[in-house]
């Protein structure tokens, strides 16, 4: 039993980073009805912004310009380069989706999956192969819970992530910017008749989703503190296999499944060899969209005609 | 509507430069390009030399011109002295000749007059490669390079989905091939001593080929089975989902060497296999989506309910196609395999999608002639930008946005492969094809 709690706590964080990101696509998604193949690289942005602003932080701290403890210097940074790495998303958009908008779907996802290897060979011009590593802002302390070790890290980690999570969830529901939001994952064709403009949403949509990718790159570096330019590609596209699995535009979902294949993958790595951590969870993948292909919480679409 | 009367315009007047060139047929150009090469053969090596260059430039200049800037005009001419002008004066004087000729041999059928353009056409590669082992790896890897991209735009160009999965096919032929060769006849830590001799192996190379071709086409399955309830999204993550299954299990399978890779494949990929292995690839790509079963999978594209109300079997037609694509690219990855003569698992992930992704919506959808011009422009381009080092993979992608945003299917999409089209004389009065 404490064997399960243990690899739960463990699961929780690392599911977090991959609920972060899948909601980021799946935003995306409700409106566009388009992937944004960058993501994971806008996460790995958000990581290295995330670490400029930390490490300027700290050094401002230490001139003894600023006098801030550390907890303040985490949360000042999550927001600020939540903030920066909006404007990556904005820049994705503008760049890479808007003139695609009539394109076939899949030349969208051409030009983010190469917008994507841009910003990491970009970030290897600009800073070179060498890893970074993030500033130790919190010191790791391990409480002991009735067998079960947790780190404050971890707890940290899980708690930002939900609490963004459900601040996303209010803000979709309760404010009039949600409820366009909403309006516009209905239809895009019809809604921007109504005074809403896509090219106010679109931009919006791909800012918050990759707002919230840079916090889940922050507190990757908090949790793991090596920044190297292709830590996005493998966790990005993880991520995006959650947004699928919880069904395509679904934020509950995406979350949901973000924190599923987390569990997955914990798991697996402590009963079997961590070799086959991909095989076996993406052949869980595998066999769940066989028998469910809209996800778990997707509308079923399906306008075929059987004979 | 002003671009589109400007377009008509220009056309009905072709610039003076095409004018030139128009009644020259594909023989001629071939001559010439013999000729060009043949002249490299001979006097490439003094020439260089004469005009200041360490050797001769490999990839027509361009990676010299990159890597020193000051060898620029000795670059250029040597390009121009060797290349251009020697394949427009002798294309252009030898027309009526050329034209001649193919006028006799197109009489013949079709095959014959294709078959002695490519024995032609293979001849001025086998020169052209003689030169340097840089440009014959580069050669190879681009012919592998079309095989793969054809077999991709079958199911994402022909067919509309979105498949990903293509790594994990090529995957399945390389290993299966090499096993297969490797096991066979060369005697190897992994699988020991050689079972038959290796005198025989030259002959079943391609067995192991169609054997890899197999296998892929038989993963193909585990993608092509759901996507007859899905498609779209769900077929991209569940053919993605496979390409990281097959590369796992490779990792994993220790008998194959597992994440150090399989190495000491025979050298038997040489420019003739490869090259006849492209040529029937281009053959029976282009015949197969000339077909019926052809236009069925555009229909299945455009319209899946109208397709089935139209009588096509689509549950059938999706399986073929994807065991089609699968088996071409399973062929690539066996002779990918041999051409390298080593690979890891590691060969086949994102990366690798990445390229193929980006030769196919390159060069054009639903076009075989797209595809080859895709897989040869991505692959010359990224040769010849390799002196830039990693700005290389800036310069491709902004190039391919670019391609995306002001022709969002490729440069050359929906165009028809016509052989007869492209080989009939040109001289004077057109005839109807």
């Amino acid at each position: 039993m404490i064997f399960f709690f243990q690899n739960l706590v463990n699961a929780l964080q690392w599911g977090s980073f991959y609920a972060l990101i899948a909601l980021g696509y799946s935003m995306v998604y409700s409106i566009l009805m388009l992937f944004n193949f960058a993501h994971g690289d806008i996460f790995m942005v958000g990581a290295y912004v995330g670490f400029g602003v930390a490490s300027g932080l700290v050094a401002l701290v230490t001139a003894g310009f600023l006098g801030l403890p550390n907890w303040v210097i985490l949360v000042l940074t999550i927001i600020i380069s939540m903030f920066i790495t909006s404007f990556v998303g904005i820049l994705v958009e503008r760049i890479g989706y808007r003139p695609l908008r009539e394109a076939p779907r899949a030349s969208a996802a051409i030009t983010g999956l190469m917008i994507g290897i841009i910003l990491e060979t970009g970030n290897l011009a600009l800073l070179g192969a060498r890893r970074l590593s993030f500033p130790p802002l919190i010191m790791s302390e391990t409480y002991n819970l009735g067998g079960v070790f947790v780190t404050n890290k971890k707890i940290l980690v899980v708690v930002i992530s939900i609490a963004l999570m459900l601040a996303l969830d209010q803000f979709v529901r309760k404010t009039k910017w949600g409820m366009a939001m909403r309006a516009m994952s209905y239809d895009y064709v019809v809604v921007p008749l109504m005074g809403v403009s896509i090219n106010v949403i679109a931009p919006m949509t791909f800012a918050i989703g990759s707002g919230l990718a840079a916090a889940g790159g922050v507190l990757y570096g908090v949790a793991y503190p090596v920044l190297d330019p292709y830590m996005g590609i493998l966790i990005g596209w993880k991520a995006f296999v959650a947004a699928i699995l919880g069904g395509r535009g679904s934020i509950m979902g995406a979350a949901l499944a973000g924190f599923l294949l987390g569990f997955i993958e914990i798991f697996v790595t402590t009963v079997f060899p961590s070799t086959l951590r991909d095989l076996i969870a993406f052949s869980i993948v595998l066999v769940i969209l066989t028998f469910r292909p809209h996800g778990f919480f997707g509308r079923p679409y399906s306008a075929r005609l059987r004979l | 509507m002003k671009v589109k009367k400007g377009t008509s315009a220009r056309k009905k007047q072709p610039s003076t430069f095409r004018r030139f060139f128009s009644g020259i047929p594909a023989l001629g150009w071939l001559l010439a390009a013999f000729i060009a090469v043949l002249l490299e053969y001979y006097i490439g090596d003094p020439l260089s030399e004469a005009l200041g260059l360490p050797k001769i430039p490999v990839l027509f200049g361009v990676v010299v011109m990159l890597k020193k800037p000051f060898l620029i005009p000795g670059a250029f001419a040597y390009v121009f002295l060797i290349y251009a002008f020697p394949i427009a004066i002798i294309a252009k004087i030898t027309a009526p000749i050329t034209n001649w000729l193919t006028e006799k041999v197109f009489r013949l059928p079709l095959m014959v007059s294709a078959v002695l353009h490519l024995l032609f056409l293979y001849f001025i590669l086998h020169l052209w490669s003689d030169v340097s082992d840089y440009r014959l790896l580069m050669l190879k890897l681009t012919m592998i390079g079309i095989i793969l991209t054809l077999s991709l735009n079958v199911i994402n160009g022909y067919m509309g989905e979105f498949s990903c999965s293509h790594p994990g096919f090529m995957a399945l032929g390389a290993y299966t091939a090499s096993t297969f060769t490797v096991l066979l006849f060369v005697k190897d830590r992994l699988f020991g001593p050689a079972l038959l001799p290796p005198g025989l192996g030259q002959f079943l190379f391609p067995v192991a080929l169609i054997l890899g071709g197999l296998v892929a086409a038989v993963g193909a399955l585990t993608v092509a089975i759901p996507s007859f309830r899905t498609r779209g999204d769900y077929l991209a993550i569940i053919s993605l989902a496979f390409m990281f299954i097959v590369k796992s299990l490779i990792e994993n399978l220790e008998v194959v060497g597992g994440p150090r890779g399989l190495s000491s494949q025979p050298d038997w990929a040489d420019l003739p296999t490869v090259f006849v292995w492209t040529v029937l690839c281009v053959w029976t790509i282009n015949n197969f989506v000339e077909s019926t079963m052809g236009k069925a999978l555009n229909a299945v594209r455009d319209e899946e309910s109208a397709a089935e109300a139209m009588t096509v079997n689509t549950r059938q037609t999706k399986m073929i196609a994807f065991m089609f694509g699968a088996f071409w690219a399973g062929v690539a990855g066996g002779l990918f395999a041999h051409v390298l003569r080593y690979v890891n698992p590691g060969t086949f992930g994102i990366q690798k999608l990445a390229e193929v992704l980006a030769m196919v919506y390159f060069g054009g959808l639903n076009s075989v002639f797209g595809s080859i011009v895709g897989a040869v422009s991505f692959n010359l381009l990224s040769e010849a930008l390799r002196p830039l080092e990693i700005f290389k993979w800036i310069i491709i992608p902004v190039l391919l946005i670019l391609v995306m945003i002001y022709r969002p299917t490729g440069l050359i999409a929906f165009r028809r492969f016509n052989v007869r089209e492209i080989l009939r004389p040109k001289s004077g009065t057109k005839e109807r094809v």
